[in-house]
């Protein structure tokens, strides 16, 4: 069992299972640095891989249906931003509404385009650059070589620079922390805050591109819950890009090893909740006291 | 103080006033009513209503989780209602349920309507709704595939449980499984871990062990709910890990959640075994055999009764080998990857079965 846990199959199926949760979650604290509550991101995800599907679909270009991803999870987030920015709705109930439209829409569309409420028809996936000193083990080479892989290791680090050592990350926390302020020195509350919100949408419609290419199809509900464990890995990091994706790390690992568990002799009702154990224990235990921005969730109001 | 300034400043357009004026929960509930148009369209686009037919005229059919298109078990039922339309001339309703919840509702739906005389529960998971619901509805007519059937309590005679014997061609295609793995190493996926699911895993293990008593076989499962059978994600995952452990042939037994496990398959260029349908489209050249199920047969079979006026319910019909209810699939496709001597063994271990001779477990 060991070496089953140690092995380099294991180590691919823990990042394959990372990757989503991760680019979402960083979606996340983007959105809620700048204020900004984002349950959504579930229902971001979905249309994300909805779009994707279609996109790739339509053309049979994986990078057009990418496009089309982002695009479909940037449209998504906007909804939030004017309901929750503009309009000054309470934002749990706007996260909510928009993860139930999501379900809906995409079923309703599913149904229209490929004659089927469950499943679309096959794509294409993503091309993957050759690695040949590992090619005898096709999933693992398929996964080094996914350039969505590269682009997420890439889009984590430039995530903790942006937030925390330019200027447009300094004025995206100032608007989350304490907007007052930031408006008295010129900066455009709402404006930064569309942008915080923009970016998680573009990011959960990419974690949804990987699912769809993953599948190479679209499943009603394919997201299964992925927006909130991203959003949970979040908190447990501390609103900061690397603690989030360590964090995702961390529950891509619990999941796996769920997976390698089975038929081990332990009850599978057992395993399977292996992933909750360990979201409970992290939450409550090793992370100490997570405090979110201080503005987030509150819609600004301008002094009169 | 805020809400007299707004007020004053904004007299000049009344209709915005109203809007950002109203007291917030009238906001949520506008942005949820939007929220949840879609899924009601959803729901009725499904129903095709004819409100002029003649009354018990029509079959209505409720889909699994899974749904419709799902390659596998819902769409063998609509195959099902398809035949009865071309060749009985019968016309039918279906819904799609979404959540868990709305299973009773779709069936109460369809039980109302005057027209419909005959009413399909899909998948063992309406057992207890469509139990409730012929009761309810004592001068309609219900079937449910897959029905957990138990002796000690009864079953209202306008119901008819249907059951196969999974069991049976989970042993066969085990058994070609079995002859064929090269690393003495085979999988089971299943989807939601219930009585019904074992059925095919024992059945499986069964004949994988019947021909190779040395071979191991890996089990999992995708989970413990309904949802388990709609994860293909998961499957994927699940099928990638067995592969990686040695096995060279897989067995699912999970509806859409398989579709994952078809995946693995051409990625890890290895074999799976489908179910309830020929899923040899879903990737070709790696779909060893499938263990078909014959919904389609006990939706027609039951629908001609029907219209025959020959509904028996009240106990459970049977399908199995000796009724061809099930079989496993060996056609133009698949022939070359299966050599003629373990298809010859296969055919004589289920003339065996047939006969009597091999008993095969279901539990």
């Amino acid at each position: 069992m060991i070496s089953q846990i140690l092995s380099l199959a294991f180590l691919a199926q823990t990042i394959r299972i990372t990757v989503p949760y991760a680019l979402a979650s960083i979606g996340g604290v983007y959105s809620e640095r700048g204020g900004v509550t984002n349950i959504a991101l579930e229902g971001i995800i979905l249309t994300g891989a909805f779009c994707t599907v279609v996109g790739t679909y339509y053309t049979g270009s994986p990078l057009v249906g990418i496009l089309c991803g982002v695009s479909g999870g940037l449209l998504t987030a906007l909804i939030h931003a004017v309901v929750s920015i503009n309009i000054k709705a309470d934002q749990i109930i706007s996260g909510i509404a928009i993860n139930l439209f999501a379900v809906g829409i995409t079923k309703f569309v599913l149904e229209i385009l490929f004659h089927s409420s469950s499943n679309s028809s096959r794509i294409v996936g993503l091309p993957h650059i050759p690695m040949g000193f590992i090619e005898h083990q096709p999933d693992v080479a398929h996964l080094l070589g996914n350039p969505m892989v590269l682009a997420t290791i890439a889009i984590i680090i430039a995530s903790q620079f942006i937030i925390f050592r330019t200027r447009f990350g300094l004025r995206l926390r100032a608007v989350g922390e304490n907007p007052e302020a930031a408006d008295t020195v010129g900066i455009k509350v709402n404006l930064y805050r569309y942008y915080g919100v923009m970016i998680s949408g573009v990011l959960a419609g990419l974690s949804g591109a990987w699912l769809a290419f993953d599948q190479h199809s679209f499943t009603d509900g394919m997201s299964a819950g992925r927006g909130y464990i991203a959003l949970a890995a979040m908190i447990v990091g501390k609103w900061n890009p690397l603690g989030a994706a360590a964090a995702c790390l961390l529950f891509g690992f619990a999941e796996s090893l769920q997976i390698q568990l089975q038929g081990g002799g332990l009850p599978t009702q057992f395993i399977q909740m292996i992933p909750y154990i360990a979201t409970i224990i992290v939450l409550a235990g090793f992370i100490g006291k997570a405090v979110a921005p201080a503005a987030d969730g509150v819609p600004y109001e301008k002094e009169k | 103080m805020r809400p007299e300034f707004e007020n004053c400043r904004n007299t000049s357009s009344k209709e915005k006033l109203s809007w950002r004026g109203a007291p917030p929960f009238i906001r949520y509930y506008l942005v949820l009513l939007v929220a949840l148009l879609p899924v009601s369209l959803g729901l009725q686009s499904c129903g095709k209503q004819q409100p002029s037919a003649p009354p018990n005229s029509e079959v209505g059919l409720v889909f699994d989780v899974g749904g419709r298109g799902d390659k596998s078990f819902n769409d063998a039922a609509y195959l099902g209602l398809q035949m009865a339309k071309d060749s009985l001339g019968i016309k039918y309703q279906y819904i799609e349920p979404g959540g868990g919840s709305d299973r009773e509702s779709a069936l109460r739906q369809l039980a109302n309507k005057k027209s419909i005389g005959l009413i399909f529960g899909v998948g063992f998971i309406f057992t207890d709704d469509i139990t409730n619901v012929a009761k309810d509805f004592p001068d309609k007519k219900f079937a449910c595939i897959d029905y957990t059937y138990d002796s000690t309590k009864a079953v209202p005679s306008n119901l008819i449980p249907i059951e196969f014997r999974e069991e049976e061609g989970s042993f066969l295609v085990g058994a070609i499984a079995g002859l064929m793995t090269k690393t003495g190493k085979v999988g089971f996926i299943g989807g939601m871990e219930s009585p019904l699911i074992r059925k095919f895993q024992v059945g499986y293990q069964a004949g994988v062990k019947y021909v190779n008593p040395k071979a191991k076989v890996l089990v999992a499962y995708a989970g413990v709910t309904g949802e388990a059978f709609k994860n293909p994600a998961k499957g994927k995952e699940l099928a990638l890990s067995q592969y990686s452990q040695g096995a060279d042939i897989i067995y699912h037994a999970s509806g859409v959640t398989g579709l994952g496990v078809f995946e693995a398959a051409r990625e890890m260029n290895k074999y799976a075994i489908g179910v309830d349908m020929d899923q040899w489209n879903e990737a070709p050249g790696h779909v060893l055999t499938s263990m078909v199920k014959k919904g389609n047969m006990a939706v027609y079979d039951i629908i001609k009764e029907w219209k025959q006026g020959k509904f028996k319910g009240g106990k459970p019909e049977i399908f199995g080998l000796r009724d061809d209810g099930v079989d496993f699939v060996y056609d133009k496709n698949n022939m070359p990857l299966i050599p003629k001597p373990v298809y010859d063994r296969v055919e004589q271990l289920k003339n065996e079965i047939i006969a009597g001779k091999i008993k095969v477990p279901a539990s």
